[in-house]
């Protein structure tokens, strides 16, 4: 068997065979599922318990504003503070909304007491309630009817299309994009720093455990810097295709087991409830279907491009970016010597991310594109500019130019790792780096 | 016939000259000594061999070929400074290397069950390496290095961290696998072992060659004609006369023990003929230099010159 495969096949099994990657594998999709799931499944738990307002209202401006809801039910009292107080709170375990009379011509404080902590839905309903209802009046008090000013409300339903080469329409939804972009970019920046360190532990391992020279006895140190990053960039991958297949999986097992049938019902509340306020102002202008739209998007998405793309992308970056992590590990002894060169090679890395905002905001502008032509920062910044649509030729560009790099960063780390693993007791200092590139 | 041929190996790291044009000739089937003190070059010579170096001039000969990087898979190198991968399972990472060396697996998993059996280590082949002792490490790093039956063994400093036991155990089988068939360059500061196995040896200090030849050879050349002669007699001899100059002489009870430099026209026999008619001599011998004495004595005149 050729020597590099079988070094590729250690490094590949000593990793995934371990607890901490068996963990991490199946930790990752349950996070992502429950990211995904728990808030439905929190919400509806939380609201389970149903809450009992008493109305002390001084005003009378809001007898019977306040509807009963989901989860709160409404009454009203006609008592003194202190004695509803007495009756509501303390006997019956409910909460008291007093609303007192003022000086002004218009209530604007209110007060909410209770022993428990009322939670957001009871305060945002209140509030909402008690400022339409005041709103209005002051409509009303200038000589505006409300229903006037509820006509002229104009929602504008913007839909945004993108025509691809080839002339195809494809609905686009700028929201959807940046929520991917920014999910890509990070995920790529995460991938090569988690795989990137790998590297350099596996190689300061081997130096320090000296089993180094008895390995390169048998092969070209090359080989054994490429075989172990080409491991780990398969464990890399392993790892990636794990956690799209998993969290599909615990998804699917979350919906239909765990709840029972009736999450699809509880999800489809979920859905929604990120646009629910605006949305109960809105549904009725917009005839789309919410949902159906984000559906709509969601198959807009090429899945296919953007899975590809990251792969090109994570391998790309992570070979650049491994063998500069290799060469760091193959020349320092010690730990703590690592941080001084650690910083230089992960600061193009770091700037990329850094970059998410300027990105996301103008994906076709030329610093954009330049970003994603030079190799360093290409991985993250391509990535967070594909779910927007990016010519062609600019990515076989920015993809032929990061072959480019790590061809290069290979060679160079090459020579600072043959020289370097062999080192001992040495403090290394740029200068001695330098020299070793020179040597031929 | 030589098994391994360095011409002229010459190799400098940034102004510093690490190998000043370095011949040694390794005979087939022999165990060959490489002694130097510390920073002399012989680690720098044996990784060249070993082609984990590059050299920057002279010619390497592997059995009258030209040595290339596929010529590696018949060295078997033990490395001064050595380890193991501490997390992986001793078996599978001895069955790794021994692939790495270019053995099918099928052939090596044998092998190393035989090794395994024959050091009384087989109960360890599950163990995590970190969970052996470092003496216990060595004996495993021994078997990676002989297990592929390298025509040509590199021993590093061998003996650091083994017990005299296994120190035993381990010339044992260097010189089974001399015996059958395999060559031997083993480098070391332990002189006494140096006597025992070598057959050749080559003293290097300051990057070069400063003595080399077959052992014996160089004892004698190193001989300074002191014989040792232990007599019984009432009082001391006098010995002191043309040819022969008495060094010293201790005196235990009624017995005599005497160095003697046979100087100019001396000989060891006249020698014993002068002392024969006047005591019983119990014990004669000639003293010849260690290869410790003739080492320090090398490099000190290499230092001076």
């Amino acid at each position: 068997m050729n020597k590099t495969l079988l070094i590729i096949k250690r490094e590949y099994l000593s990793r995934v065979k371990k607890k901490s990657f068996i963990i991490m594998t199946i930790l990752g999709p349950l996070l992502m599922a429950a990211t995904i799931i728990l808030p439905a499944f929190l919400a509806d738990w939380s609201e389970a318990t149903k809450k009992r307002v008493a109305v002390l209202d001084e005003t009378g401006w809001f007898h019977e504003k306040f509807k009963d809801q989901d989860n709160i039910t409404f009454y009203y009292i006609y008592d003194d503070l202190e004695t509803s107080k007495e009756n509501a709170i303390h006997e019956k375990g409910d909460l008291l909304l007093y609303i007192p009379r003022t000086q002004l011509n218009i209530p604007v404080n209110a007060q909410l007491y209770s022993t428990i902590q009322p939670g957001l839905n009871v305060t945002t309903y209140i509030r909402t309630v008690m400022k339409k209802e005041i709103e209005n009046r002051k409509l009303l008090a200038s000589g505006i009817d409300p229903e006037v000013i509820k006509s002229a409300k104009t929602n504008i339903n913007l839909t945004t299309y993108r025509i691809e080469e080839g002339g195809v329409e494809k609905k686009s939804n700028t929201e959807v994009e940046v929520g991917l972009s920014i999910f890509a970019g990070i995920m790529i920046y995460f991938f090569i720093f988690m795989f990137g360190a790998q590297v350099l532990k596996g190689v300061m391992e081997e130096k320090s455990s000296r089993i180094v020279e008895v390995i390169i006895s048998s092969v070209k140190p090359f080989q054994l810097m490429m075989g172990k990053i080409v491991g780990i960039a398969l464990v890399g991958l392993t790892q990636f295709f794990l956690w799209i297949v998993l969290t599909a999986l615990f998804l699917g097992i979350f919906q239909s087991g765990l709840f029972g049938g009736s999450i699809p019902e509880n999800l489809a509340q979920w859905d929604q409830s990120g646009q629910v306020i605006e949305q109960s102002i809105q549904t009725e202008n917009i005839g789309l279907d919410k949902l159906e739209l984000v559906k709509e998007i969601i198959d807009g998405i090429n899945f296919r491009v953007m899975i590809f793309s990251f792969i090109f992308y994570f391998l790309g970056g992570f070979l650049l970016y491994a063998s500069l992590f290799a060469a760091i590990g193959g020349a320092v002894d010690q730990d703590a010597d690592t941080q001084q060169f650690m910083l230089p090679v992960s600061i193009p890395l770091i700037f990329s991310v850094m970059m998410t905002g300027v990105i996301i905001n103008q994906p076709d502008s030329s610093l954009s594109m330049w970003l994603s032509f030079i190799p360093f920062t290409s991985p993250v910044t391509m990535m967070m500019r594909i779910p927007f649509g990016v010519p062609l030729w600019q990515i076989w560009t920015s993809a032929v130019l990061l072959i480019l790099g790590f061809i290069a960063t290979t060679w160079l780390a090459a020579k600072i790792y043959r020289t370097g693993i062999l080192m001992y007791g040495k403090k290394v200092s740029y200068a001695e780096i330098w020299k070793w590139l020179k040597n031929k | 016939m030589s098994l391994l041929q360095a011409i002229d190996v010459a190799k400098s790291y940034a102004g510093h000259k690490a190998l000043d044009k370095v011949s040694i000739d390794v005979e087939q089937q022999s165990i060959f000594g490489l002694l130097g003190p510390n920073g002399a070059g012989k680690t720098t010579l044996i990784r060249i061999i070993n082609m984990i170096l590059a050299k920057d001039s002279g010619e390497i000969f592997l059995e009258g070929k030209k040595m290339t990087p596929s010529h590696t898979q018949f060295i078997g190198y033990l490395p001064e400074e050595r380890g193991l991968y501490k997390k992986m399972k001793v078996g599978e990472q001895a069955l790794y290397l021994a692939q790495l060396k270019g053995m099918p697996k099928q052939e090596a998993y044998t092998k190393l069950k035989e090794w395994f059996d024959k050091f009384d280590i087989s109960s360890w082949w599950h163990k995590k390496v970190e969970e052996l002792s470092k003496g216990m490490q060595q004996k495993v790093q021994f078997i990676v290095t002989v297990i592929h039956q390298p025509k040509l063994l590199i021993f590093d400093e061998p003996f650091s961290g083994f017990d005299p036991i296994n120190v035993n155990l381990l010339k044992e089988e260097i010189l089974k696998l001399r015996a059958e068939g395999a060559t031997i360059i083993f480098s070391t500061h332990n002189m006494a072992s140096v006597e025992e196995l070598c057959d050749h040896i080559a003293l290097i200090n300051n990057s070069k060659v400063i003595l080399s030849g077959e052992i014996n050879e160089i004892i004698n050349r190193f001989k300074a004609n002191i014989f040792e002669i232990t007599y019984k007699s009432p009082k001391e001899l006098l010995l002191d006369k043309e040819g022969f100059t008495v060094l010293s002489t201790n005196r235990t009870n009624g017995t005599f023990n005497s160095r003697i430099k046979i100087t100019g026209s001396g000989s060891p026999n006249e020698l014993l003929h002068a002392i024969m008619p006047q005591a019983e001599i119990t014990s004669y011998r000639e003293v010849l230099p260690s290869i410790n004495d003739i080492f320090i004595q090398e490099v000190n005149n290499a230092q001076h010159e």
